[in-house]
């Protein structure tokens, strides 16, 4: 049980974490909003490129160089896009750590504050995709259904057609996208990371991203079924199968073949 | 008078069926029926009560399922669905899920069902295997389960296409190209099976009859046979005190082993209903309706099928080839019906490969311990290893993202693995009981170790060994054990060639594979002298003012438990 529980622990902490920094995200966001009438503009001012060039210096440059202009084994970050940072950083990316074969998942090691000082930094040295505003990123404003046959045609291939993921070559693969935030999900699709093709504006609409926010939205609703055992589907059940349905039944075969005396 | 052929033919095969089924007595003794017990003997019934609740729920879901390919928009309550497009047979299954009340329970009872009934088939013949239940005269009956297991998975597979969801059309697709692989006629083959292009818009409709009817059908009528089978041969037993190939010892059918079975009936269901409850199966509705243009990653078919799609996605894609304008998919053929159909073949005659290479003809009715059978056991756990790694490797995609492995590692590993681990698995296997086999000689020979350590009068050291009781002795000695068979010389004595040689000595060879290593079991000639050994020592401590246990012989030989009972067979 404690293992279980260990593990459990394990797998939601990123997701209990990413709720939590939600929660700030909204407070922030919702103090910002009032005072302004324009949200995105106050997060671009001068203020938070200086303080992103200090994070920057301080947590990235290490790898992408004092300018982000790229080392020999980490990309030049000019042009890149707010929404590539945001994306990188919020999701844990981003100081990448393991020399894995593709940058993994951790909890975020930056706060909404500064994911978004370091993203103005980085949209400040050229050009790129924008962090998406609240309401283009809003499950309740699109449509689930337009979103599955997008998503079908356009994601399960890698993430598979519940998003749970899926395996790619040479240790590389595609995440559940099940757990992500609705923002993330926006920025993955328009800034493409790693293996991932990018999804501009003109493969995908922000209407029909916002409709495969929706969709994915719509797969975390729970299971109408019950336990859904991580929805790897098939094998997953199969395994059950054996381990608790034939297990028990062995288990009380045992105990009626026994001899009573 | 001369008999003609045909009667002497018609003759033998009557022979041949009244030695194996005694139709003659058959319903003699039914009354008295004694059934031995043994937790593993009711493996078979997991897979019956399965079956039961299969066949209950499936008619539930008859009456709401449409089989039909017919287009239509979704209009019922699951958002995400509003206004997708579907076939009629996908849009019924989430009526029956989310409309239909109790339809989620009874969909998800199917599928556990399901699962449970072919897991049940899978362990209980290897139950029958590994304890050699399938010697003469139970032959007739392996075939029968055999088959049995077989129209299992057709049923599995069939069932499974059904709904028309992602996972069920690419199943379908993968059928369809291995359908086409088949040299020559594969492509009119495949437009006779769907109907035209597939998916074409009648498949559904033909699996749904399948599914529902023949299917059923043919196992619900194998069952009966294979019951019927069971209770005319009467139940195997395990060895041990007092059990032989002339007797049953067990419990009388009524009451005690219709209670058990009952008991065990309501046990089954009830457990097939908690897991329905509680864990969902199947969740269509998250995988969306079949659409044959886009292939969605992690793909897999219900587990008894992992097999296939592993042997499919093992295979190097380089082994297809161009002859004159004709294709040959080799890259299919071999994993989706050499390989299997090898594996299947070995398992499905293996009663008569094994009567051929002992050339017994008597009847078995004491089971072996797998250990006495080593070559069987090894071949087993070969088998069953090969399968394994297939199965592992129709998985592979989840191996590497839940264990953080390279799936081109992972798959290259397995193409090794496959070829090697049974070879492996084999060799170690043999080892293994042949090393029981010798110890339980020691043990027979020696009793056991008591770790009092006596010096006699005269000086000498002996360790106390504790004698075998008589249930211990019996379990250990009363077993045969084979011997490769001898063939006659290839020449007689005039020095002519014998007809029959080549196939005699091809016998010989399998005989021998079988029965070359082997350990000699204690000879009753053995067994007295070990004991006037032990009389010795026993003397001697007694002499010295010591006790020891009391010498087997001399025990009551009430070995029996009270309420069980013993019948001739
Ligand atoms: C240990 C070295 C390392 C550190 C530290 C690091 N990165 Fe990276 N970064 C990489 C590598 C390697 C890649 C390219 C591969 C990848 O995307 O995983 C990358 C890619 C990126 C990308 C995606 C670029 C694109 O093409 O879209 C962004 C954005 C990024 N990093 C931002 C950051 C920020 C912001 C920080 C500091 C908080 C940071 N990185 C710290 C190594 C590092
Ligand atoms: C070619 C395969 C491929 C396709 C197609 C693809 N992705 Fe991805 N996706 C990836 C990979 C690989 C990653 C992991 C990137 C990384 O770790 O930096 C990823 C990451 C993501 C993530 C981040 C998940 C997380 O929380 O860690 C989201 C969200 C996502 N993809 C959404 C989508 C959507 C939506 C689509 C369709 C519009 C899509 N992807 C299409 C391969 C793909
Ligand atoms: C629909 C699937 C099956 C059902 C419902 C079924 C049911 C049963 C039952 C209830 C018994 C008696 C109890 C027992 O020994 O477990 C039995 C015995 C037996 N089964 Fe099956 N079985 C099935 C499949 C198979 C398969 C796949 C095989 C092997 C290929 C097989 C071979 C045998 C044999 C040889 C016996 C006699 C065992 C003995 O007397 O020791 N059966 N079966």
């Amino acid at each position: 049980m404690k293992a279980i529980a260990a593990r459990r622990h394990h797998r939601q902490a990123p997701v209990v974490l990413l709720v939590l920094a939600l929660l700030v995200m909204g407070g922030v966001y919702a103090a910002f909003a009032t005072t302004s009438a324009d949200a995105t503009v106050v997060t671009q001012s001068d203020d938070d490129v200086e303080a992103g060039r200090k994070l920057f210096a301080a947590n990235c440059a290490s790898c992408h160089g004092l300018n982000a202009e790229g080392r020999q084994n980490a990309p030049s970050l000019v042009g890149v896009g707010a929404a590539s940072v945001y994306f990188q950083v919020s999701t844990g990316r981003m100081p990448m750590q393991a020399d894995a074969p593709q940058a993994e998942a951790k909890p975020p090691q930056f706060g909404e504050e500064a994911t978004r000082q370091l993203a103005a930094y980085v949209a400040s040295l050229g050009a790129g995709p924008a962090i998406p505003t609240e309401d283009q990123v809003d499950p309740a404003k699109g449509d689930p259904a337009s979103g599955m046959a997008l998503f079908r045609t356009n994601c399960s291939m890698c993430h598979a057609a519940s998003g749970a993921g899926g395996a790619l070559t040479q240790g590389k693969y595609a995440p559940s996208v099940l757990n992500t935030d609705p923002a993330a999900i926006y920025t993955a699709m328009a800034t493409g990371p790693q293996s991932m093709p990018v999804f501009n504006d003109m493969t995908l609409t922000p209407e029909e991203k916002r409709d495969i926010i929706a969709f994915i939205d719509a797969q975390k609703e729970g299971a109408p079924g019950g336990l859904d055992l991580g929805q790897i589907g098939p094998v997953g059940e199969g395994m059950w199968a054996f381990i608790v349905g034939m297990g028990l039944l062995i288990a009380c075969a045992v105990w009626i073949g026994a001899k009573s005396s | 008078m001369t008999t003609t052929r045909l009667e002497r033919a018609s003759a033998g095969t009557a022979d041949f069926l009244d030695q194996r089924t005694g139709i003659g007595v058959a319903v003699k003794n039914f009354a008295r029926k004694i059934f031995p017990d043994h937790w593993s003997f009711l493996l078979g019934e997991i897979a019956l009560f399965s079956f039961v609740v299969l066949l209950g729920s499936g008619i539930f879901l008859t009456m709401f399922f449409v089989p039909s390919m017919t287009e239509v928009h979704y209009e019922g309550p699951w958002a995400p669905m509003h206004g997708v497009e579907m076939s009629e047979a996908f849009a019924s299954t989430l009526r029956l899920s989310f409309e239909v009340r109790g339809g989620l329970l009874m969909r998800q009872i199917h599928h556990w069902a399901a699962l449970l009934f072919m897991a049940a088939i899978v362990v209980h013949m290897l139950r029958v295997f590994f304890t050699g239940a399938f010697r003469k005269p139970r032959e007739l009956n392996w075939v029968v389960g055999f088959t049995l297991l077989i129209l299992g998975l057709a049923a599995g597979f069939t069932g499974y296409s059904l709904p028309d969801d992602v996972l069920s059309g690419n199943g379908l697709r993968i059928t369809d190209g291995v359908v086409k692989a088949i040299p020559i006629i594969g492509s009119y083959m495949s437009y006779f099976v769907f109907g035209g292009e597939f998916p074409g818009t009648d498949i559904i409709p033909r699996l749904f009859t399948l599914h529902i009817l023949v299917v059923p059908g043919l196992i619900l009528a194998l069952i009966g046979l294979h019951l019927f089978l069971v209770v005319l041969h009467k139940h195997t037993q395990f060895p041990g005190s007092g059990r032989t190939d002339g007797n049953v010892v067990g419990f009388p059918l009524f009451p005690v082993y219709t209670a058990k079975a009952g008991g065990f009936a309501f046990i089954v269901f009830g457990l097939i209903t908690l897991m329905a409850a509680t864990i969902q199966i199947n969740p269509v509705w998250n995988y969306g309706p079949y659409d044959p243009s886009p292939v969605s990653a992690g793909a897999q078919p219900d587990w008894y099928m992992l097999f296939l799609e592993g042997s499919l996605r093992l295979m190097p894609g380089q082994t297809e080839y161009v002859i004159g304008g004709y294709t040959l998919s080799l890259n299919v053929l071999i994993p989706a019906v050499v390989i299997p159909g090898l594996l299947f073949t070995v398992l499905g005659a293996w009663p008569f490969l094994e009567a051929y290479a002992t050339g017994e003809k008597r009847e078995h009715h004491v089971l072996d311990r797998p250990r006495n059978a080593p070559t069987r056991t090894a071949a087993g756990v070969a088998i069953v290893t090969a399968f394994f790694i297939l199965v592992l490797a129709g998985a592979n995609d989840l191996i590497a993202t839940h264990f953080e492995m390279s799936l081109n590692d992972i798959t290259w590993a397995f193409r090794v693995l496959f070829f090697v681990a049974p070879v492996f698995a084999f060799w170690i296997t043999k080892r293994i009981c042949l090393g029981l086999q010798r110890r339980d000689r020691d043990l027979v020979l020696h009793g056991h170790e008591s770790a009092t350590i006596v010096r006699l009068a005269h000086g000498e050291y002996i360790e106390v060994h504790k004698p075998l009781d008589e249930h211990e002795l019996w379990l250990r000695v009363n077993y045969s054990s084979p011997r490769p068979i001898e063939i006659e010389p290839a020449e007689d004595s005039r020095g002519v060639r014998r007809k029959g040689y080549r196939a005699d000595r091809i016998r010989r060879r399998l005989s021998e594979f079988f029965y070359a290593d082997r350990i000699e079991p204690v000879s009753a000639e053995e067994l007295a002298a070990a004991r006037a050994h032990q009389a010795e020592h026993h003397a001697l401590l007694e002499g010295g003012g010591r006790h020891s246990a009391a010498l087997p012989a001399e025990e009551s030989t009430s070995t029996t438990v009270d309420v069980e009972a013993t019948s001739d067979r």
